[in-house]
């Protein structure tokens, strides 16, 4: 009698793709695909030097190119109050340079014209007369006395230091470190990378004077809060705003801020009336939007001989580029840092973050992480494997001793964060069953008599996910919490809309499942729509992992309004009180007498048909669901690696994940996005990092300069899951989109860092290039920590 | 590109001329009057408004433009369109028919081999040649065809499931399917 919920695609069901079936066939709508009637294109002229005073443009060469319809500069900009704009965290940014370039790749013109040809044309015939000024590429250098100032725009700002914040029990972890065994410390870099989709950025303005709306198509992640930004900036009144977020390809945090591109396509179309097209190439996408990391560490650890860790200590240098627009919750200002240690039972834990300027790209984005996590995540990792070498203690077994144990939930971090739900050392034992650990210490030590070196690494964390809960996460004072929409029509078929954004995690496919799951109807009878402002509910968008956690929980929740509702009406097709109804999925029934029923479809016919006296028409609703926590999803991620050491090249052997993310409401895409952030971990201990040479050149600015691995180097995964729901969303399920990116580095690097053991090399920062291997393992000391290894 | 009207640039004094170009696209005879400097892929997607070609990084790298060029994959983002004169190209949209879809698009949806979609054209067209020439490869040889293609999303290895999903069926042996029953999603 009772529906099969995995037969109408409901929870647990790994239902094939609905979105699939337009980009398999080509006919997906990616930004750059949409034509508008009349439109002009725009390329972005950008500064080839990295800090210089801009003495003159002169723009008179690409006014006398035919097909060139507008030139803006920053001077033009500046006119209408447009020339800088605020940045996600409270600081200002140049939309067209006026006084300065600060950094390689920024924007300076705009040429406008009939064709992106012409308009690439226009740049080329600009002049600009630049007046070098000594460049800045690292903390090291933005602190020294007597640093050119890079911020001189700014009142008040007499040095390159952004902010200097703290937080954690100073006293309780000097205590700690007084009463300690043995003092473990290391200093790292992470390096600065880029989220990199393989879509750059891109954006279609279209002013239609005669309404007074602008419509701006548009690469992001975030459309309501790009709506009121462009309303705050450009002083247009926020309902005569429409943002359209089409297709993305791939975001990773990329396509969260503002960027000038945006904001000169704007007044472009204001000032002609007719829709301009901005399509960023991958070179000024790589060179001047959000990158991610950059962060030195100095780390300590209080260790007690028993391998009980006592206390942390950690101080961040970080390195925010040329404007500080990170995009992460206002309060934090090093972002969700101090997430780290949340895994492990620390009493004591301290955290110092001093952020500055240099002359290198703005951005700072939660690059496929909740902002710093990943970051966090590593140095946490690193700092474990680095204390039980220390403490000459197994690292499994240093893990096991910390580890939150399973009847300590609810646990208080040691920076004051609330974990809510785990099984720490189930996760951690089914992953070492499955490398099969003991075997593989004996090979290894078998192998190293054969002068081969081989490497296990694991790596163990629980990660917040899913901003807000709205007291403690805003963005610019907008609170954190996100929405549905969902329209069930007379014939039981419903769209849904929410105030996520899908850049490839399948949202079209898995809302409908939450649907099906909450109300028995099938997940091929629900459409689900996203991105356009002018009908999407307000949300905050996708990133940090909080889709499912946040706009999934307000799915959830929508769907139940329209049960309790159906409720009413079924008690009054069935003639009986709404108490004696009993739910069952996709059907209410009489209690006692489940034949006499109705289906939710038949509830729906009725809602606009036959509606009881007193009760209104029609069955849609809204939901807003501001989470009570964040969501903590633990992983346990474990890589073996042989190095040659000759080469310095290492090799991946295999790599097993272990992943808790709760109820998964579709394996299949769960999986997918597990692969997919292993990927991207090993990218980053391998290969993939932007770097500066001491003229604040990027070295990175294509892809044959950014390394990014393909289907022949990107190793095999064996994946596990745990499930343990989370307790306070609505289906139990937690966020899982960037587990792998943020757990999965350290797990690569211990392994090579555990094949090198007995060397006395401690670190080698990432990437680990097999040149920076060699190093280590000739001269046997580490290859890492500030100031750089080689340029920024 | 046949058209009443055709609004173009005012003129200079030292136009470029443009040049005739004649292909066979997707099996249907195309002809354009082009720049020399045109490139394949904005030929192919801004004149000729197929865009399931996607330029992705400008120097060959990422092959999202990927296209078939006489049936060997190539990237048409370093291509000029006029180097296309009197070849046949074949692109993503020519790929299925009206009513049945290619074994590697099947491939690609049922073993999850996309989540962006914006490197899936340029893949499953390399994914075709392979196949095209080799109807029994090895993982290696799928992951050694796929190496110009970049995928962010993935991490490839639902990508060589579905291409070696395609090759069996190419084979006319059909694929099995563990999740039959949870394919609420699949199209009749």
């Amino acid at each position: 009698m009772s529906l099969d919920e995995i037969k109408i695609g409901g929870l647990g069901a790994s239902r094939r793709r609905v979105e699939d079936n337009r980009f398999i066939r080509g006919k997906g709508n990616y930004v750059d695909d949409v034509v508008l009637p009349g439109m002009l294109h725009m390329e972005i002229l950008r500064s080839p030097i990295a800090h210089a005073r801009i003495r003159s443009i002169d723009v008179s060469g690409a006014w006398a190119i035919p097909g060139v319809r507008l030139v803006l500069t920053g001077e033009m900009m500046a006119a209408r109050n447009l020339a800088w704009m605020p940045t996600l965290s409270y600081d200002t940014q140049a939309v067209l340079a006026t006084d300065k370039v600060r950094f390689q790749g920024q924007e300076v013109a705009c040429v406008i014209a009939d064709d992106p040809y012409i308009a690439k044309d226009g740049c080329e015939a600009i002049v600009v007369d630049y007046e070098p000024l000594p460049p800045i590429v690292n903390p090291t250098q933005a602190m020294a006395p007597g640093a050119p100032l890079i911020r001189d725009d700014k009142v008040n700002q007499n040095d390159n230091v952004i902010f200097d914040w703290e937080v954690g029990d100073r006293d309780g972890t000097d205590r700690a470190f007084a009463e300690a065994d043995v003092v473990s410390e290391i200093d790292m870099h992470y390096p600065r990378s880029h989220p990199s989709p393989i879509e750059a950025c891109g954006s279609i303005a279209d002013f239609d004077r005669s309404t007074s709306k602008l419509t701006v198509y548009m690469t992001t992640q975030a459309p309501h809060i790009i709506r009121a930004a462009v309303s705050l900036v450009a002083e247009i009144p926020e309902h005569m705003i429409r943002i359209i977020a089409p297709d993305l390809g791939g975001g990773f945090g990329n396509k969260v801020p503002v960027y000038p591109g945006y904001v000169a396509s704007i007044l472009a179309s204001i000032l002609l009336e007719r829709p301009v097209k901005w399509i960023e190439d991958k070179s000024g996408n790589l060179i001047s939007t959000g990158f991610g990391r950059d962060v030195y560490l100095k780390g300590q650890m209080a260790l007690r001989n028993d391998g009980k860790i006592l206390g942390v200590r950690m101080h961040t240098d970080s390195d925010h580029g040329a404007f500080f627009s990170d995009a992460q919750p206002s309060k934090f200002k090093i972002g969700l840092m101090h997430s780290a240690f949340a895994c492990y039972d620390i009493p004591n834990a301290h955290l110092t973050a001093r952020g500055v300027y240099t002359n290198k790209a703005p951005g700072g984005v939660a690059y496929r992480c909740s902002f710093r996590v990943t970051e966090a995540m590593y140095f946490q990792e690193r700092m474990v494997q680095a204390a039980a070498d220390d403490l000459g203690m197994d690292q499994a077994q240093f893990r096991r001793v910390n580890l939150v144990r399973d009847d300590d939930f609810p646990h208080r971090t040691p920076f004051g964060f609330l974990t809510d739900s785990g099984q720490y050392e189930k996760c951690l034992d089914i992953g070492l069953e499955a490398i099969g650990y003991e075997q593989f210490l004996a090979d290894k030590e078998e192998a190293a008599k054969r002068g081969r070196l081989l490497g296990i690494g694991i790596s163990t964390m629980t990660e917040p996910l899913g901003a807000g809960n709205s007291r403690e996460y805003d963005i610019l004072g907008i609170k954190m919490f996100d929405s549905a929409e969902l329209r069930v029509h007379m014939t039981g078929k419903a769209i849904l809309r929410t105030g996520a954004k899908t850049q490839g995690q399948g949202h079209e496919t898995t809302w409908a499942q939450i649907v099906a799951h909450e109300l028995g109807i099938p997940a091929d009878d629900i459409v689900v729509e996203e991105g356009d402002t002018d009908t999407a509910p307000f949300g905050m968008g996708t990133y940090a992992s909080r889709s499912t956690p946040v706009a999934g929980a307000a799915v959830a929740m929508v769907s139940r309004k329209i049960r309790a509702k159906a409720r009413k009406i079924a008690a009054h097709l069935l003639e009986v009180s709404e108490e004696d109804i009993e739910w069952e999925l996709g059907r209410f029934h009489v209690r006692g007498a489940p034949d006499r029923g109705v289906t939710i479809q038949e509830c729906a016919m009725a809602a606009y048909s036959n509606v009881p006296d007193g009760l209104e028409p029609g069955l849609e609703n809204n939901a807003y669901y501001d989470p009570p926590n964040l969501t903590w999803p633990f992983a346990c991620y474990i890589a073996t690696v042989e190095v040659d050491p000759e080469t310095g090249v290492w090799d991946v052997l295999r790599v097993v994940a272990v992943d808790d993310c709760g109820v998964r409401i579709n394996p299949m895409i769960v999986e997918g996005q597990i692969m997919g952030g292993l990927t991207e971990a090993y990218a980053m201990a391998n290969m993939q990092f932007i770097t500066f040479d001491e003229d604040g050149n990027c070295v990175g600015s294509n892809y044959m300069d950014y390394l990014l691995p393909t289907a022949w180097e990107t190793p095999g995964f064996e994946l596990h899951e745990v499930v343990t729901p989370c307790p306070h969303h609505p289906i139990g399920a937690k966020g899982i989109g960037e587990c792998a990116t943020v757990g999965g580095p350290a797990a690569f690097v211990n392994a090579v860092m555990d094949a090198l053991k007995g060397t006395g090399v401690r670190n080698i920062d990432m990437p680990l290039l097999p040149d920076r291997v060699h190093e280590a393992l000739t001269l046997r000391h580490d290859v890492s920590g500030a100031p750089p290894v080689k340029g920024g | 590109m046949t058209s009443l009207f055709e609004e173009v640039t005012p003129s200079s004094g030292d136009d470029i001329p443009t040049t005739r170009v004649e292909l066979n696209l997707n099996g249907e005879r195309r002809a354009a009057n082009v720049e020399p400097r045109l490139l394949l892929a904005h030929l192919i997607r801004n004149g000729f408004r197929l865009t399931g070609t996607h330029t992705g990084c400008d120097t060959t790298n990422c092959g999202a433009c990927t296209v078939l060029y006489d049936g060997q994959p190539v990237k048409s983002c370093t291509m000029f369109a006029v180097q296309a004169n009197g070849h046949e190209v074949t692109t993503v949209e020519g790929m299925a028919t009206a009513s049945e879809l290619h074994p590697v698009q099947e491939g690609f949806k049922d073993e999850h081999g996309l989540q962006c979609g914006f490197c899936t054209p340029g893949m499953m067209l390399s994914a075709k040649a392979l196949l095209d020439e080799n109807p029994n490869p090895t993982e290696d040889e799928v992951r050694w065809a796929l190496s110009g293609n970049l995928c962010r999303c993935t991490g490839y290895q639902n990508i060589v499931k579905a291409v070696l999903w395609a090759a069996q069926k190419m084979r006319g042996e059909i694929p099995g399917d563990p999740d039959v029953s949870a394919d609420a999603g699949e199209e009749s």
